[in-house]
């Protein structure tokens, strides 16, 4: 059984040419100590093949009709057998792509594996992490409901500030003028087709040039890369210090993989995939979009960035960031490769990560948004029932003011903590407030009578620390 | 014997041929090469012509929705008497010229606000800073955005927050004692 299985691979291969084809690429050498740093570029090639993979499935029952889909997504996940593992495999999957492209991009930096000759393996990276980020964020969008629809008008109105083409380019987003008909198919065929086939023509390149330049050996402080003699001695040290990558270096890669999949997979069954909120119905208005955690970052940014300079910074930001990538290893392709040789290198990492990092934490809190469900004020932090104090206090929850604004515990962030305003301003400075608005505050003069004010100010001036 | 192996490369054998057809007298060198060049050129030109003939119509379809003329036409919303003096609701219509399959993502939705007797205020709900919609809150007499926080007064100028616009009002009318508003597109805010 075993010789006729044999013979038939034999056969087999000597027609269409498999071990030709792939038997250079399982056999190149690779460094032998290139160990657990390296896994992180196959894992994101993994889990781009579980976002195939799910993809196509999903796309089986998935109609991307702006009317149906919403029903689709409810059916695909409340009723289709394996549908909600399916679409929780796909979301995961998007996250690990994300986490994967991410941790790879840093390694690749830290361990100078863009400088020469690699630098066209760093160019197509950066283009792949680009094309991931624009997979995720449409991806959400296919997620039809009423988050993503507002979605889609956010991402018009920020590719409308870009120069001249601004307002064509939001168009274009939306498939027309409004929301309708138009914009899901459009953006279904962005992330099914368009995409895709992109990411598959870069990843191919990307791996191509994996196997022309081979797997940059891990770095050694002193050994600075020259390209007149780089290649010479990658060889050497490859014939030296290299094993085969089948199995001998791939066993890593297959080990993390399982593990990352079987992590997507616990995910998308223990916790399932994102919910599906209200219908795309695009005139209900209690909408509160916001992306998916990986652009959450990027949410925070626009709320913090001065009202001023946004509409430049909003556009200039991705291409900075974009061209800065690119550049690197034009500008910075020879020298050093160690990290501990290259501190900025280390601190332009970490600096990334926490800046990212700190902007995804308050992309989390939003405390920029008002809360529109702030509760009450209950009756013992008020501290009357009667009077000027207690009519403050319903006032400052009619009028809008606890929307913005924490009084013990309860309300929103918008604004400055009032819990112990009393302590803090005058009577005087408190009308002149209330009066005229400050910054990020509205101004209430118009809309206020004068022993509404009075109240206002007597609940507020209520708002001391105990004393002991 | 000759094998398979030892078989000079396709280019060389290619060469060897050209080789012997301009021995031959049949081709000058010349000509050879400018017969070549034509057939290259050939090639690229036909290239360029498929790439015409498939890339125009799929151009000019993905950008179609760009240039579809969306008939602006008054909506009716209501007959004067359902708008109370000083009130701002909340009025929902269809698009002027929806796709069939456009669904529930055809409807729409403005803020309306009886200013006096005759006038009638409809604002966008789009947020000028980044189109989300914004809610009014009745008894404070302000709308607020739950994306970034920006806030309109009741005319629906800024407030406060970071939108760089007032709120975008939309045309309407009173024709027969029916309010009437005039379709839009979403209001996009182009700052540069």
């Amino acid at each position: 059984m075993k010789r006729l299985a044999m013979a038939v691979w034999k056969w087999v291969d000597d027609r269409i040419g498999i071990s030709d084809l792939v038997g250079p690429a399982m056999n190149h050498l690779v460094p032998r100590d290139s160990k657990w740093w390296y896994v992180f570029g196959s894992a994101t090639m993994l889990a781009f093949i579980v976002q195939v993979v799910t993809g196509v499935a999903l796309a089986f029952s998935y109609v991307s009709s702006s009317s149906q889909a919403y029903e689709t997504l409810q059916f695909i996940t409340n009723d289709a057998p394996f549908g909600r593992m399916l679409r929780g495999m796909h979301y995961y999957g998007a996250s690990a792509m994300v986490l994967m492209v991410g941790a790879h991009l840093a390694q690749t930096f830290l361990f100078g594996a863009y400088k020469f000759p690699r630098e066209m393996n760093w160019a197509t990276g950066v283009l792949l992490l680009g094309m991931t980020i624009v997979m995720g964020f449409t991806g959400q969008l296919l997620r039809w409901d009423q988050t993503a629809a507002w979605s889609v008008v956010v991402a018009a109105e920020q590719a409308g500030r870009v120069p001249i083409i601004g307002d064509w380019l939001a168009r274009f987003i939306l498939g027309g003028n409004t929301i309708g008909g138009a914009t899901l198919s459009r953006f279904f065929a962005i992330h099914v087709f368009f995409i895709p086939a992109m990411l598959f023509i870069f990843i191919g390149l990307h791996l191509w040039l994996v196997l022309r330049h081979g797997i940059s050996e891990p770095p050694v402080p002193g050994q600075p890369v020259d390209p007149k003699t780089y290649r010479e001695r990658y060889h050497e040290f490859l014939e030296k210090h290299g094993h085969p990558f089948w199995p001998d270096g791939a066993w890593r890669d297959f080990v993390f993989g399982t593990g990352l999949i079987i992590a997507i997979a616990l995910l998308a069954y223990f916790v399932g995939p994102p919910a599906i909120e209200k219908p795309p119905d695009p005139s209900l208005l209690s909408a509160d979009p916001r992306p998916d955690w990986y652009l959450l970052w990027y949410f925070a940014l626009l709320a913090l960035i001065p009202p001023r300079v946004e509409g430049y910074i909003m556009i200039l930001i991705p291409v900075v960031i974009g061209t800065l990538l690119l550049i690197v290893p034009l500008v910075n392709n020879r020298g050093e490769r160690a990290p501990s040789r290259r501190p900025w290198s280390i601190a332009v990492v970490l600096l990334s990560v926490i800046t990212i990092g700190s902007l995804w934490v308050l992309g989390v809190a939003s405390p920029w948004s008002p809360n529109f469900n702030p509760g009450h004020l209950p009756a013992q932090v008020i501290g009357a029932t009667s009077g000027p104090v207690f009519q403050g206090a319903v006032l400052f929850e009619e009028k809008g003011c606890l929307n913005c604004h924490l009084i013990s515990g309860v309300g929103g962030r918008r604004g400055p903590d009032l819990s112990y305003i009393g302590n803090e301003l005058t009577q005087d400075n408190m009308v002149i407030r209330i009066v005229n608005g400050g910054v990020n505050m509205p101004a209430f003069g118009g809309t206020l009578k004068p022993a509404e004010i009075d109240s206002l100010v007597a609940f507020l001036s209520s708002r001391r620390r105990a004393v002991p | 014997m000759k094998t398979e192996d030892t078989e000079p490369p396709i280019e060389s054998r290619l060469h060897g041929r050209l080789q012997m057809e301009i021995q031959r007298g049949q081709e000058t060198p010349a000509e050879c090469v400018s017969r070549r060049n034509f057939f290259a050129k050939l090639c690229i030109a036909l290239s360029g012509v498929c790439a015409l003939i498939l890339g125009i119509p799929m151009v000019g379809f993905v950008l179609a929705p760009l240039f579809r003329k969306t008939p602006e036409s008054w909506i009716p919303l209501g007959k004067t008497g359902d708008f109370e003096i000083g009130k701002t609701v909340n009025v929902t219509f269809v698009d002027s010229s929806p796709l069939p399959w456009a669904g529930i993502t055809a409807k729409n939705a403005a803020w309306l606000r009886r200013a006096s007797a005759t006038e009638f205020i409809a604002f966008s709900v789009n947020c000028t800073h980044l189109g989300c919609p914004v809610r009014w809150l009745a008894d404070a007499e302000l709308f607020m955005c739950p994306c970034h926080g920006g806030v309109y007064y009741k005319d629906g100028s800024v407030a406060a927050g970071p939108p760089p616009h007032p709120l975008i009002r939309y045309e309407v009318r009173v024709v027969n004692d029916e309010v009437e508003i005039k379709s839009a597109a979403i209001p996009i805010t182009t700052t540069l």
